[in-house]
């Protein structure tokens, strides 16, 4: 009613009101842009006018402009205007328009500090209230250093409805004006105590807030926030309350023993009634669906201070009860629930996987289910709970996935977590790197997926790294090469030539693998890879270099002059292909390797043996280097990095492109400098730094044969058929392996090694019973048992000598949290005043006291 | 904590946003037509809960409209889901029976109501008298302006009421 008689009068007032603007609006489908350019120019006249009122309708359309899509910005110095107005109805729709549109880089913002300062302390609650939330909204550092007191006077004002509000707003003002957080706080924390429920509940969210960023200088609440999570009845703060105990517990670990048994007991009651309420009257129960979630918080706060305070048995009870309410929220038929337990999985399978690990066939389950969001979380989960036995088998059936899956977004998510599952801490699950090969060739076929240089990296990280497959990862490379126009076929747009990328620098850097080389090098030098982009262009070029020195050797070994001739021949004849390229660096490979191919020619041509020479060129191994060793080298003392080493270019020339580093993403293993003079000396001392490292890296896998007995290949490991070309399976590419064969050998594998095992056993029984007759347990086939099928020597990443240990790479600099790590129960003296001291003595006295209580309160 | 607050019909056109970081207009358009994206594609039975670039998405739709919530991981998932059910009850109870034509046509007082449940991208208010008090109170305050407004517009010429216009209002204000 009451809104009728309004817009009625208001109609006669104004040419056009928000209605009429969306109204019209909507009667222009057609020419929408138009009409609404043709309003923006009205609002531009009727912002000229004096009148607050009719300025006050035009930002109301503006808001709702901007909304749509629009820039409103050459508009905000009217916004304040109408922001300073006296009269509320107006005031606010200023406050609602700079709310939606002003940003830190406004520059008006800079006149409004005063105008805000009067709103807050305005008799008018409403005023206060409007302007408190368009604050939240486009407060600056400025505007937080000049407010900071008048909001921090609010906290404490007569009205709850203001208190709650200026409590929020503090934790804008503490982001972003840092200092004021030490005096605001003690006032935050009494906060915590307000007879109010929401100024309560606003000031247990601030300070869980700050509190997860910096727990630490925070554990002193926890007495208090005990008392809040047994006594508080409103949920949406004990779900706050139990979160902060999940950062706090990890600090503190009495606090765990502390909380366990309410946690407990919070999750026996609430879950079985929400969700008895959910079956049975699912649409009614709202808020009663918040529960589930307190026995999710639960659970995370319970994993954490379970694995700090190990040692006492009731405690994988209460886990295993976590676990098993968080199966019942999976099984049921609500999605939501569904997801929520996944979730909640995933956050005890970092600390517990055991107990997770049992519901794997759960997990697997979700995989087939029709939602990708819970599809997505049951593939995290699964992250946490491979082994070494059960790998290849969940690869599998992830593969089986890959090729149903429908969309590309999932098709990549699915991929990039097979290769994180598979390569995770240093491959330590896989046993079979042949098997991890082929899978890799096998998602080469995937259609249109973006992650081809994942792939790619991937293949070069294992072939690299682990010397034994070196064999076998050329000889598929080299088949991918073969058949690489089937991977660019419908393609350039498809990442997946990626790929060919690997393929080339792996055949051409251990090329001493490859069984017809000569073939190879032809592949890479078919026109139709003048098409490929060209940073793998180059790579081919610089490979069939390398090709090309290997098959000079043989040659001459073999002292068939003529085939060498012809090598170079076709060298010659194709290398002019990509001298022509577009791509400078193809051009610049091309150049220098066919004015160097023409030399050789003319030496072959002469009889002269050439190949040691060649293939000079491209020697000395590769090893791989540390992502971060580059910038870990120190800094040799008296080397100014920033200064100048000639005179600074003219400001002009600076902006100049930059060459893009082609290379940069593979740099590491890219890069190298083979040629480094180093004395025998410092080699020694090198070597000897680098065993010591090894030896004190748990990961690093020794090369050296162990006492254990050195395995032999099962039966065909070695000798895997090429599988035949299968026609009615399309999309295959001939001649590749594939991965699930090897999932057969692998069980036979280790079947036949169990085997072995037990004859062992028993003639180990057999001599014992003859000897003392101890019994020997040999129980179900453990983790260890599972030897690897090969003997594999993961190099490690090499680091510089005198690295510096500094670990604070991963923080990010620009964390506006940072500066908000401050002790605050610390008092900050200053040094002169021994009135001070003294005060300060007397804090510290009262610090000690409470801290006595906090420990009494813990004990 | 809450990051953005969207109501975007199925057509793709946005109804109402709020953002509780700043993303510059540019990317509010690129964002929102991403955003339904995600859930109109969804079907009724999946769960309503997305994961978008860093968001996590908790959307819930009401016949052609969809509303959809922006939040941070450590967020409570279904505490947004019965916010977003609750912000519909409130619209509901003030609108009766809320149509997409009413959130449209009072943008402004939507705002009113949301910035009352949601401050600063934390949930304040659920209570729905309480929600709607301050925008009772401008309604009230409105009606009580009406008979002089509109004796005002009918008998001065709209160039020249400024001055008296502002006089009664401000009276009005303190009123």
């Amino acid at each position: 009613m009451a809104l009728k008689i309004v817009k009625g009068s208001i109609d006669r007032m104004f040419d056009k009101n928000l209605q009429d603007l969306v109204r019209g609006i909507r009667n222009h489908k057609e020419d929408e842009a138009k009409y609404i350019s043709t309003c923006i120019d009205e609002i531009k006249q009727e912002l000229k006018q004096d009148n607050i009122a009719v300025k006050a309708n035009a930002v109301c359309k503006l808001t709702y402009l901007q909304m749509l899509g629009y820039d409103i910005s050459w508009a905000a110095f009217n916004i304040v205007e109408v922001m300073s107005s006296s009269k509320f109805t107006y005031k606010r729709i200023g406050y609602l328009a700079a709310s939606q549109c002003f940003h830190e880089g406004t520059d008006v913002i800079m006149l409004t500090t005063n105008q805000i300062r009067k709103d807050l302390s305005s008799p008018n609650q409403y005023d206060t209230g409007v302007a408190l939330t368009g604050l939240s909204c486009f407060v600056t550092p400025d505007l937080a250093r000049d407010l900071a007191n008048d909001i921090m006077t609010l906290m404490s004002h007569t009205k709850p409805y203001i208190r709650k509000k200026a409590v929020l707003i503090m934790y804008k003002v503490f982001l972003k004006y840092p200092e004021s957080l030490r005096p605001a706080f003690p006032r935050l924390k009494e906060k915590l105590e307000d007879p109010d429920p929401g100024v309560q509940s606003a000031a247990v969210n601030v300070i869980c807030e700050l509190a997860r960023r910096n727990p630490k200088n925070y554990l002193s609440l926890a007495p208090l926030f005990f008392k809040l999570m047994t006594s508080s009845t409103n949920n949406w703060v004990l779900i706050k309350i139990i979160k902060l105990f999940g950062a706090l517990t990890p600090l503190e670990p009495r606090l765990g023993k502390k909380l366990i048994e309410p946690l407990t007991n919070l999750i026996h009651s609430r879950l079985v009634i929400t969700l008895h309420r959910a079956s049975v009257e699912k649409n009614v129960c709202l808020i009663g669906l918040v529960l589930p979630i307190v026995c999710v918080c639960v659970c995370v706060s319970n994993a954490v201070l379970i694995s700090l305070s190990s040692g006492m048995p009731n405690h994988s009870a209460s886990i295993q009860l976590c676990v098993q309410k968080l199966r019942i929220l999976i099984e049921d038929s609500d999605q939501n629930l569904k997801y929520l337990g996944l979730l909640a999985m995933s956050k005890i399978l970092k600390t517990h996987p055991k107990s997770v690990q049992s519901h794997k066939d759960l997990i697997l389950q979700c995989l087939d289910d029709k939602d990708e969001s819970i599809r997505l979380r049951a593939l995290d989960l699964l992250y946490g709970m491979v082994s070494k036995k059960n790998l290849m088998e969940i690869v599998k059936k992830l593969m089986l996935h890959v090729d149903k899956a429908e969309g590309t977004t999932y098709r990549d998510e699915l991929l990039t977590k097979i290769i994180d599952i598979c390569s995770q801490s240093n491959y330590q699950y896989i046993t079979n790197f042949e098997w991890y090969i082929s899978i890799l060739v096998e998602l080469t076929r995937l259609e249109g997926t973006r992650h081809g240089h994942l792939i790619a990296s991937q293949m070069l990280d294992v072939a690299i790294r682990v010397k034994a497959i070196r064999g076998f990862a050329v000889a598929q490379m080299a088949m991918l090469l073969d058949s690489g126009h089937l991977l660019t076929g419908n393609m350039q747009r498809n990442g997946i030539c990626e790929v060919l990328y690997a393929a080339a620098w792996i055949c051409g850097e251990f090329s001493e693998h490859l069984d017809d080389p000569m073939q190879t090098l032809e592949a890479m030098l078919r026109p139709k890879v003048a098409s490929l982009p060209g940073h793998i262009q180059a790579v081919y070029v610089q490979n069939a270099a390398k090709l090309f020195a290997t098959v000079l050797q043989k040659h001459e070994g073999a002292t068939d002059s003529q085939a060498a001739q012809d090598t170079s021949q076709l060298l010659i004849e194709r290398l002019p292909l990509f001298v022509q390229s577009a791509n400078l660096e193809v051009q610049e490979r091309a150049s220098c390797i066919l004015q160097l191919v023409k030399y050789i020619q003319k030496l072959q041509q002469k009889d002269v043996e050439v190949a040691e020479e060649v293939s000079a060129l491209f020697a000395g191994e590769l090893n791989p280097v540390a992502p971060k060793a580059q910038k870990k080298v120190p800094v040799p003392e008296g080397l100014d990095l920033d200064a100048w080493i000639n005179e600074p270019p003219s400001e002009s020339e600076s902006e100049d492109e930059k060459p893009k580093a082609v290379f940069a993403k593979e740099e590491p293993k890219q890069s190298r400098a083979r040629h480094i003079e180093v004395d025998e000396k410092e080699l020694a001392r090198r070597r000897e730094a680098r065993k010591q490292e090894q030896a004190n890296n748990p990961f690093y896998i020794k090369s050296s044969p162990s006492s254990q007995k050195v395995y032999q290949d099962a039966p065909g490991v070695e000798h895997i058929p090429v599988v035949q070309i299968d026609l009615s399976v399309p999309l295959k590419v001939p001649g590749m392996p594939m991965s699930e064969q090897y999932l057969k050998l692998e069980e036979e594998r280790r079947q036949k090694e169990r085997a072995d095992k037990k004859k062992k056993d028993k003639k180990k029984k057999k001599r014992e019973k003859r000897g003392k007759g101890k019994r020997d347990d040999s129980g179900p086939e453990s983790e260890e048992d599972i030897t690897p099928a090969h003997q594999v020597d993961i190099v490690t990443e090499e680091m510089p000598e005198n690295a510096l240990p500094s670990d604070d790479d991963d923080k990010d600099p620009n964390d506006p949290h940072k500066a908000l790590d401050i002790d605050l129960d610390k008092y900050v003296p200053s040094a002169e005043n021994t009135l001070h001291k003294v005060t300060v003595c007397m804090l510290h006295a009262e610090k000690q006291g409470d801290l006595s209580i906090t420990r009494h309160f813990l004990v | 904590m809450i990051k953005f607050l969207l109501m975007i019909n199925k057509q793709g056109q946005t109804r109402l946003s709020k953002y509780y970081d700043h993303v510059d207009v540019g990317k509010r358009a690129a964002l929102e037509a991403n955003v339904v994206k995600c859930c109109l594609f969804r079907k009724k039975e999946e769960c309503s809960f997305v994961e978008y670039k860093d968001y996590k998405l908790v959307y819930r739709q009401y016949a052609a409209l969809f509303i959809v919530v922006g939040i941070t991981d450590d967020e409570n998932e279904l505490s947004i889901y019965e916010l977003v059910h609750n912000f519909i009850e409130v619209l509901d109870k003030y609108f009766n029976r809320v149509s997409e034509l009413d959130i449209m046509f009072n943008l402004d007082k939507v705002h009113i109501m949301l910035d009352e449940m949601i401050l600063n991208g934390c949930i304040v208010e659920t209570n729905k008298n309480r929600i709607l008090a301050p925008l009772l109170a401008l309604d009230k305050m409105a009606e009580r302006t009406e008979p002089c407004e509109g004796l005002l517009a009918q008998s001065l010429p709209r160039s020249g009421c400024h001055g008296t216009t502002q006089e009664v209002w401000a009276l009005e204000g303190q009123g």
